[in-house]
């Protein structure tokens, strides 16, 4: 621990945003990157507990208190060693990381927690900035063969992992460029592109081979891939979005997040698209559906659009703005969240149910809704309640549904290999990550079903690691 | 008919951990002449000690009785009249008690064997005599296992024509005897024993009381029996087993005390024989072997050793100060020949440490000798007409003060020695001036012996081996850089930790340990008492002398060709040195620990190769052997440096060689103080441990350290040694000499194969771990850090063990239990507590705890409502004792209210109590604690705190640094801990490692009945630690009638102990609590006491193992605190707690959020899983479950890999006894508190307590009247609390000689006279109360040279008054809180960890004054102008007087001239200009900081000061 009373000489200072009127008008990162001298003082005020319940919440085990302790002593490359020891994209999770390992930190019972994912940007800027990253190329190659697909950062993960204990590598990805969720779901305001591509041209220095426009499972198919490399990995996400099957749904203007979002994020690369397909917020009046994450970028996206209204509208009551009773510390709790995005306008409601879609010649225009409640029923489970005489309706020209992903798409990897699903529909695995095809795993998102980016890191070193043991009979790749 | 033995090993218990303690005295005329008079004082005196020997469950058999006199040759001629006995003159002939079998055809064959014996070593056997006893006196055990006594006739072969030579033909015969009958197939071979076989001395012992001795032996009565000097001894032995052996004297010596360092002596002593010659035996010598008789005491050990040294031609004192040298090393008081001479015998043997009153005795001159450390008292008075008494206490004789001559005791290391023959008293100056000219020991060690540091300057080649693989390869963590190594380096300190252990035992851990991990240091508790290496300094030595032993029957320049290691830590240079060295005939071999890993390995071969290697090496005239593990590498690993060391010093002794090599060893593998204690423990000479040095070098490069290389490595080295001192120092051992080989460690999980190998005598009591599996985890350790495919990390792994961490070692205490129990407790969530007990119950896939290996039999249930309801069950729920200091107020309070609704009981811990809390609060809560603690410290520990308590606990040891003691900082003693433990807020207070009044279980048993005094409605506890033999030392406890005893696993929290100490030191509670209570139903005393236990209890089960295997009652502490809402930060020692739990700081301790509801629900639980537990074994009532192991047994199903072969059947073994022996708690211990002095003092002082009137009382007092004062005191602050009475309300008026305990725990307004003496700690505890003591008025000597009270007097002191004319012995006034003292000497230690108070001495002092001084004044006359050699100077200024300090000294004085007629004062007093120059103010330098800041604030009139 850097200095025993730290956390009562320091408060808790997160990254600043660029001010709203500047920053909606751009793309570019709301957040300022910290000085190194402001992360050593942050540092400062971990506790270095005996029992660091971060380093337990943070899903892939993040040695929190070390390289908190290493920074507050200047031995900056020691924690850059220790935090890509467990991360493979630190600048990622740094940047958007919801920060279990915060909710979790012990500071966080009576004060406010140290900022660790500022923390973690800090040291993986300052080691770039720094040069204190070299490409990590394996000294011995095993001669092993293996392909990922999807280049998510499960993907990714996984890639590097087994890059890094001597395997060739060739990740494949259906886009046009390398990313996944991270390239075209991410907005750029909450992360640049070219933090990406650093990642992405380090990779190909340490030799995984990226191979882009390739639909596994459909134009390329998993059995040939099987015949080429020694071990498949399939990380595709989960992409399937969740409907709102309601009347008008059929009516135009009616988006589903992630094809909004991608759009904008190729846009600004400089795509053109189409007029027809052009999903674009300029004067019009947007209503998101889903409370969420995504929701909230979608905010962010229509503000910087020029949207002339932004609401964003959520079924589930309006969270606590601290703990409650059924999320005691350390868990990661349900609490209000606002993004960057919230601060720069837009109006946000809950509770509010949509029962269906007005439009006019085919286009959408007003949403009927009711706000509803939740009560228990009988059996203790909370049920869902109109409160009568609460419809309204809201007006609206775009409308995104944000509502959240099922789980992977079928077509393509999953019906080739008629690969096992669990009940919601993800890939089943046994506990080494391995579909019931030999060869074959699967993580990330698509075994995991929807979550986090954290999570998705953590299931591609995971599944990393059952791979290199079953190539090689043991593995000494790090699992925490 | 009982066994006259101590019973087999059994279960748990193991009688070579059996413990002694005595009362030892002696009488003799000056000029030898010989009297019945003499006898009959002997006796006397042994009675008058009876309170220091004891008795078991059968109250009228004692633990051994007797006395050794001159031989009465007078009255066996007069019973040899009749004729059947021819006897000769005297001098020609020898005789002794024989013990022979009860069994005739036994007791034949015995006798047919010495008959033999004496012929063949042709002396004349003279004849047998029936010894008269009377067995009607005394208790039955004892008259069940007593021998058929008979004495023995020999008569001296004409050709003999020394009395020297036929007592050395004796000594043959005896011993000759001994083994043969040993070897035979008789079955009562252990009642056979000889007392004595001389023509000198003459013993008479057995298994008896004190005052039974001259009942049972007739003779004694007889008039003709006639002596010049009688040397008694009063057993007090922790078991009730029938021993009539193992009474004393034995033939030279009695002993009151206990030898430490037993093993390694016994180990070298045995490793010494065969290189043994005498002139004087010749080729008989080898008759004699073994020296040490197996299966004796510690007592009987050096009792052997030292009639071998003497026989073979050594004076008495020679012989005993080889044995029990003084602390010689840093006395710059010793002249320089007499330094050699000890310096010359540290060669030939090492000392026999531990507390020793010895006196010794051949018939014609006798003597006594104390240990280095003074830890037994020993009082003497010669009178006028030659006499010369001497016992463990004064006034076991009733001598006419006028007759007196002098009045002394014996002091630290010194001898007391009286030669009847010349007829007079030789001085222990004296005596070693003529033992340093004997030979010229001087030269000898100039000209012979090499200092390490002298030998030739040598440049290291610069190493070319890249570290960081190697750290790997030895299984280094970043823990252990970072936490370990780090804190060394910067500080030179051993690093502090906090809370409890929660990781895996080594033999149940996943992760590949180091086999240092599996043993665990045991310490001193009770019958001995811990050292406080830091403060006592000067009794410590680290040095070691390497090279072969020579024969110690002879002198010789040869003997001392050694070469001197100062500290026994080598850096590399060192290592070189010795590795080139030339010198003296010096020659070193190297010899590689490494072995090929890409082939089978097999330790066994390996090990052997080196063994054989060493043995060649020493044929060779090798005379130092490096074991060496450097050059690891892909294909070669290293053999565990402690397997080898250990392998090798056994191997060595087995053959005899051991003492003609020394065993360096140059390893990588130990780095933690542990590592290091174990490796001298077991026979290393010297380590270097060349990695750490490499990997300092390493993070000064990395600048990870800000350091120069010299300063870290010295640091480093530096913390190691003063960490290796606390260790010895644990055990009471005070030389690394004494220390090397006597393997004070148990080992948990290694198996007896492996043990009887290569640690042969240490204890393993489950088995497990075969050399086999130890092998595995080298190549293991190995294979992890040369993996078949490296991947390129540079970092090492994490570690894990003193945090928890995700890939480290696993802790019960982890995110997911921690939060489940909050989660439960703050939500009276039954769901949630089921799901954290499951975490903690089912540890299948993480044993850690040796309980999680058992399961509970399958059993008839019974409905749940037949279990005993929780209320009552929740009674037996004690909380653990944390100190307010340690945790917050809030927490303190929170954790007192909660227990006192729940009627379970809180300990206040250390450090007193706010009286505020005495009281009721509106609500009806109470926040006052059950248990009151009485603690080394006695912080806050005053006469109102005692009787407000329903428990007073006597804490021995604590689970986290059993055998260590504390401190707290300055910076955390706030104004209200200042005030609630009577000091300064802001001056630093340590808490010593012993109780100053507990040096042995009689010391103990003294203590409990102070307490029990005080307060006799409390019931009196001790807290243990679990190591092996704590079976035996809670027996001794119950017999010293301890209501409760508590026995603490070694897992237990703390809020501030070295790391090593909180993983290595004690055992866990269920070792300990078996074999607790095993052993007291083998002692039928485990009806007299109830057992608690502690050491990270959680749950339900844990409650029923611990009940199954012994306990009534169960304390819980940690999970306490996690349910108030601590997260296991471990920053207790940092005052820095974010919950305000475990700190003093005033933001933080609001941010406590725990709730008293919180431990309500919390133990509602527990109880209510342990009623479901009961309710599947059948059970009704705790009660019913206690002892019951056998509903117990191994869950073979889930034994890790290295476990596979755990043996859990000692620890679930239940003794066969008779159905009359009760095995739960049943009868009330009889305290003997129903017809003692204060009983007819409350009567008398009645109308002061009851009608404010003023008493006087006059009263004869004598040694047995023991804690005089303190049921007085107890009835003053029952009825008026602290504050008392006025001055002077009561005056009692004693003449006569004071027992122990005189005026303990006065209470203000009680004023004590004493005209006459008294013994060991008068004023203890002192709260306000006035004591005054002056000699008889008809003394005639001078009273400022004369001894009058004794050792550890005013000990935690807290207030009050007190006028001694006279000398006091040694610890005067330590932990003295606010006492005002007047005293004309005092011995070592003087005001040792005094915090307040003010102290006037007129005289002398010892050695050692004001070590750990933090507060208070004292005021030295410095007549003889050597106070500043004798003053620690480590925390304290020499300061002259200014004119408060006049006032102060004026003061005082005028009222100790008026008080007790002091000469000395009135002349001070009258010529005070010309005294104040001599005056020496003894003034602690934090003291004065925080003094004179005070008054600065108070002259700013910023009102009244308070800690920020």
């Amino acid at each position: 621990m850097g200095d025993a009373k730290g956390f009562l000489k320091f408060k808790r200072q997160p990254q600043a945003h660029r001010a709203v009127c500047e920053r909606i008008k751009d793309f570019k990162e709301v957040n300022f990157l910290q000085s190194d001298s402001c992360v050593k003082e942050q540092t400062s005020r971990c506790m270095d507990c005996g029992t660091p319940f971060c380093h337990s919440g943070c899903p892939v085990g993040n040695y929190i208190p070390e390289w908190n302790d290493l920074v507050f002593h200047d031995q900056w490359e020691k924690a850059f060693s220790l935090l890509r020891g467990t991360n493979n994209l630190p600048e990622i999770t740094g940047r958007i990381c919801p920060a279990l390992c915060e909710h979790a930190c012990v500071l966080g019972i009576n004060d406010d927690p140290v900022t660790i994912r500022e923390n973690e940007l800090g040291i993986i800027e300052h080691a770039f900035k720094n040069g204190l990253i070299k490409p990590r190329i394996p000294k011995k190659r095993t001669g092993k063969k293996i392909a990922v697909v999807g280049s998510g950062p499960a993907g990714l993960a996984c890639a590097d992992q087994l890059n890094y204990a001597g395997h060739r590598v060739v990740v494949f990805e259906r886009d046009d460029a390398i990313g996944g969720i991270l390239r075209y779901g991410i907005p750029e305001f909450k992360l640049e592109k070219k933090i990406l591509d650093r990642r992405i041209k380090l990779f190909e220095k340490e030799g995984i081979k990226f191979d882009t426009g390739v639909n596994v499972g459909v134009d390329y198919k998993v059995k040939k891939l099987k015949e080429e490399f020694d071990a498949v990995c399939i990380a595709c996400g989960s992409r399937f979005p969740r409907d709102l099957n309601i009347e008008g749904r059929a009516l135009s203007g009616i988006n589903f997040a992630m094809d909004y979002l991608i759009q904008s994020n190729k846009r600004l690369k400089g795509e053109i698209i189409a007029f027809d397909k052009l999903l674009d917020a300029r004067d019009k009046q947007v209503v998101i559906i889903g409370g969420g994450d995504t929701g909230a970028d979608c905010v962010g996206v229509a503000h910087r659009q020029g949207a002339c209204r932004v609401v964003q509208i959520e079924i589930m009551p309006k969270p606590a703005t601290c703990r409650t009773k059924e999320y005691p510390w350390p868990k990661y709790p349900l609490l209000l969240k606002s993004s960057t995005s919230h601060d720069e306008g837009g109006e946000r409601d809950w509770s509010v149910l949509t029962k269906k879609f007005i439009g006019l010649d085919g286009k959408v225009k007003k949403l009927s809704c009711v706000k509803v409640e939740f009560k228990k029923n009988a059996q203790g489970c909370p049920a869902m309640q109109e409160v009568e005489g609460s419809e309204f309706e809201i007006e609206a020209d775009l409308v995104i549904l944000a509502l959240g992903f099922m789980h992977p798409e079928k077509k393509g990897i999953i019906e080739e290999l008629s690969l096992s699903l669990d009940l919601k529909g993800n890939v089943k695995t046994d506990n080494n990550f391995m579909t019931f095809k030999k060869g074959i795993f699967a993580c990330g998102d698509m075994r995991r079903g929807q979550s986090l980016i954290v999570w998705a890191i953590s299931e591609g070193r995971q599944s990393a690691y059952y791979i290199d043991k079953y190539l090689m009979g043991s593995s000494s790749l790090p699992v925490l | 008919m009982k066994p006259a033995y101590l019973p087999q090993k059994q279960g748990l218990y193991d009688p070579q951990f059996e413990h002694d303690s005595c009362g030892v005295g002696f009488v003799c005329n000056i000029k030898g002449k010989k009297t019945h008079d003499i006898v009959k004082q002997g006796l006397e005196v042994l009675r008058r000690l009876s309170h220091r020997g004891a008795t078991g469950a059968d109250p009228k058999t004692g633990d051994g009785a007797g006395l050794l006199i001159q031989f009465p040759h007078e009255f066996f001629a007069s019973i040899c009249k009749d004729g059947k006995i021819n006897l000769p003159e005297a001098g020609y002939y020898a005789s002794g008690l024989v013990f022979l079998p009860q069994d005739s055809a036994e007791r034949k064959f015995c006798k047919e064997v010495v008959q033999k014996i004496i012929v063949s070593e042709k002396q004349l056997f003279l004849g047998w005599r029936s010894v008269p006893v009377n067995s009607q006196g005394i208790g039955k055990s004892a008259r069940d296992a007593q021998p058929e006594i008979e004495q023995i006739f020999i008569g001296r072969n004409k050709n003999i024509n020394d009395v020297l030579i036929f007592e050395r033909k004796l000594y043959l015969i005896r011993k000759q005897i001994e083994n043969l009958i040993q070897a035979s197939k008789i079955k009562q071979k252990r009642t056979f024993y000889i007392p004595s076989l001389s023509s000198r001395t003459f013993i008479y012992k057995g298994l008896l009381m004190a005052d039974q001795v001259d009942n049972f032996f007739t003779d004694l009565n007889s008039q003709e029996i006639k002596s010049a000097l009688a040397l008694v001894h009063s057993r007090y032995s922790t078991n009730t087993f029938p021993t009539w052996d193992l009474s004393q004297p034995f033939r030279f010596i009695a002993h009151n005390g206990e030898i430490n360092t037993l093993r390694g002596n016994i180990n070298w002593m045995s490793a010494r024989e065969s290189f043994l010659s005498s002139e004087l035996f010749g080729s008989d010598l080898k008759k004699i072997f073994p020296v040490i008789v197996p299966g004796g005491s510690d007592s009987a050990a050096i009792d052997n050793v030292f009639e071998l040294l003497t026989l073979s031609g050594r004076s008495l004192a020679h012989a005993i100060s080889m044995l029990i040298p003084s602390a010689w090393e840093q006395n710059n008081l010793l002249a320089q020949n007499v330094k050699a001479f000890h310096k010359y015998h540290t060669c030939l043997i090492e000392p026999w440490d531990g507390p020793a009153a010895i006196a010794f005795t051949d018939g014609q001159s006798i003597g006594a000798v104390l240990d280095r450390n003074g830890l037994r008292p020993c009082r003497y008075i010669v009178t006028k007409s030659d006499f010369v008494v001497m016992a463990s206490e004064v006034g076991v004789l009733d001598i006419d003060p006028e007759d007196i001559l002098y009045s002394g005791r014996l002091e630290p290391g010194k001898t007391f020695f009286i030669d009847t023959k010349v007829g007079r008293i030789i001085e222990d100056s004296q005596i070693k001036k003529e033992l340093a000219m004997d030979q010229p020991y001087e030269q000898w060690v100039k000209e012979n012996m090499l200092e390490l540091g002298s030998l030739p300057d040598i440049v290291l080649k610069k190493d070319k081996v890249d570290t960081l693989p190697q750290l790997k390869a030895f299984g280094y963590t970043r823990e252990d850089l970072k936490t370990i190594i780090k804190p060394m380096v910067e500080s030179a300190q051993e690093p502090v930790g906090s809370m409890g252990n929660d990781t895996p035992h080594a033999v149940l851990s996943a992760k590949p340990q180091l086999l240092f991990s599996y043993f665990k240091q045991l310490f001193a508790q009770v019958t001995n008492p811990p050292v406080d290496p830091i403060r006592e300094e000067l009794v410590m030595s680290l040095a070691s002398y390497l090279g072969p032993e020579k024969n110690i029957l002879s002198d010789g320049p040869d003997h001392c060709h050694k070469l001197i290691v100062s500290r026994p830590i080598l850096t590399d240079v060192e290592v070189e040195k010795i590795r080139k060295i030339k010198k003296n005939g010096f020659k070193t071999k190297t010899i590689s620990l490494l072995f090929k890993v890409n082939r089978k390995v097999d330790f066994t071969r390996e090990l052997n190769k080196i063994f054989r290697e060493t043995e060649a090496a020493i044929k060779k005239g090798y005379t130092f052997i490096v074991l060496s593990d450097r050059g690891v590498n892909k294909n070669y690993a290293s053999i565990p440096s402690l397997l080898a060391v250990s392998g090798l010093h056994h191997y060595l002794l087995r053959r005899s060689l051991r003492t003609q090599i020394s065993i360096v060893l140059e390893s990588a593998e130990p780095r933690e103080v542990n590592h290091f204690a174990l490796l001298f423990g077991y026979g290393a000479d010297c380590v270097n441990p060349y990695l750490i040095f490499s990997s300092i070098e390493l993070m000064i490069k990395d600048k990870e350290l800000n350091l120069d290389i010299q300063k870290a490595k010295d640091n480093y080295i530096k913390a190691i040694d003063k960490g290796i001192l606390k260790v010895l120092s644990k055990m009471g051992i005070s030389t690394l000499q004494s220390y090397r080989g006597a393997q004070i460690f148990e080992a948990v999980g290694l198996n007896q194969e492996l043990i009887d190998n290569y640690f042969s005598g240490t204890v393993s009591r489950i088995n497990g771990a075969s050399l086999d599996i130890i092998s595995q985890e080298t190549i293991i350790r190995h294979s992890q850090a040369f993996p078949k495919r490296a991947l390129e990390t540079n970092y090492l792994s994490t570690g894990g063990v003193y945090q928890w961490k995700r890939d480290g070692e696993f802790h019960l205490w982890n995110p997911e239990s921690i939060a489940a129990l909050q989660d439960a407790v703050r939500n009276n969530d039954l769901k949630k507590y089921q799901e954290f007990a499951n975490l903690i119950n089912d540890q299948s896939k993480n044993p850690t705890t040796l309980r999680s290996l058992l399961k509970f039999k399958t059993q008839k249930s019974i409905p749940l409502d037949e279990v005993e309801p929780a209320e009552e069950i929740i009674k037996r729920f004690a909380t653990g004792a944390m100190s307010f200091g340690s945790i917050s107020r809030a927490t303190h309070e929170t954790i007192a209210i909660a227990m006192n609704r729940l009627k379970g009981k809180s300990n206040t811990g250390e450090g007193g109590e706010d009286p505020a809390r005495f009281m009721l609060r509106p609500n009806g809560d109470s926040a006052r604690s059950a248990i009151k603690q009485v603690a080394s410290g006695r912080f806050g520990v005053t006469t109102n705190y005692l009787v407000n308590a329903d428990e007073l606990q006597i804490k021995i040891a604590q689970g986290a640094k059993p055998g260590e003691g504390g401190q707290l900082p300055g910076h955390k003693v706030s104004a209200m801990i200042a005030k609630i433990r009577y000091t300064t807020p802001g001056v630093t207070l340590i808490s010593p490692p012993p109780h100053h009044d507990i040096y042995s279980i009689e010391d103990l048993a003294q203590l409990i009945f102070d307490l029990k005094n005080v307060n006799p409605e409390a019931r009196i506890s001790v807290k243990l630690v679990s190591e092996i033999g704590v079976g035996t030392i809670a027996a001794g406890v119950a017999k010293g009638h301890a209501d409760m005893i508590l026995i603490s696993g070694q897992d237990g929290g703390t809020g501030a102990s070295p790391l090593s100490s909180i993983k290595y030191a004690g055992l866990p509670w269920e070792l300990g609590l078996s074999e607790t209570h095993q052993t007291l139903v083998l002692n039928d005393l485990r009806s007299r006491v109830r057992l608690q236990t502690d050491g990270q209890m959680r749950t339900g089960r844990d409650v029923a193992i611990a009940a199954l295997l012994g306990a009534e009652e169960f304390g819980f502490c940690t999970a306490v605190l996690i349910v108030l809402g601590c997260v296991m930060l471990r920053h207790c020692n940092l005052n820095n707690c974010s919950v305000g739990i475990a700190t003093q700081d005033e933001i933080l301790e609001k941010r406590f959020g725990g709730q008293a509801e919180f431990i309500i629900n919390y133990f509602t639980f527990v109880v209510n899983e342990l009623r479901q537990i009961m309710s599947s074994l059948g059970i009704k009532k705790v009660e019913d479950m206690v002892g019951r192991a056998d509903l117990l047994e191994l869950n073979n199903q889930i034994l890790p890999w290295k476990a596979k072969d755990v043996d859990f059947s000692k620890i679930l073994y239940k003794p066969q006894v008779p159905k009359s022996v009760i095995t739960h708690y049943c009868h009330k211990q009889d305290h003997g508190i129903d017809k003692i002095l204060d009983l007819k003092l409350i009567t008398l002082a009645l109308s002061a307590l009851t009608e404010n009137k003023k008493v006087e009382i006059n009263q004869e007092i004598k040694n047995v009247n023991r804690s005089t004062g303190a049921m007085l005191s107890g009835e003053v602050c029952k009825r008026f609390g602290e504050i008392g009475l006025l001055e002077d309300m009561i005056r009692c008026n004693f003449k006569g000689i004071a027992g122990q305990s005189f005026g303990a725990f006065l209470a203000p307004g009680i004023t004590f006279v004493l005209e006459g003496l008294a013994n060991d700690y008068v004023g203890k505890g002192i709260s306000g109360g006035k004591i005054i003591i002056y000699p008889d008025k008809n003394v005639s000597y001078k009273t400022e040279e004369n001894i009058i009270i004794g050792n550890t007097s005013f000990y935690g002191a807290i207030n009050g008054q007190a006028y001694i004319r006279g000398v006091a012995g040694e610890r005067f006034c330590i932990r003295n809180s606010g006492l005002s003292a007047v005293v004309e000497g005092v011995g070592d230690h003087g005001c040792e960890y005094m915090t307040g108070g003010r102290v006037v001495i007129l005289g002398a002092t010892g050695r050692n004054f004001a070590a750990g001084m933090s507060g208070g004044i004292a005021y030295c006359l410095d007549e003889q102008g050597d106070f500043k050699k004798k003053c620690n100077m480590d925390m304290v200024a020499l300061e002259k007087l200014d004119s408060v300090d006049m006032g102060i000294i004026k003061n005082l004085l005028t009222n100790h001239c008026e008080y007790t007629q002091s000469v000395k004062a009135k002349e001070i007093l009258d010529n005070f200009h010309k005294y104040v120059n001599i005056f020496i103010k003894v003034m602690p330098l934090e003291y004065k900081r925080i003094l004179e800041e005070k008054k600065i604030i108070k002259k700013a009139d910023l009102g009244e000061y308070t800690d920020g």
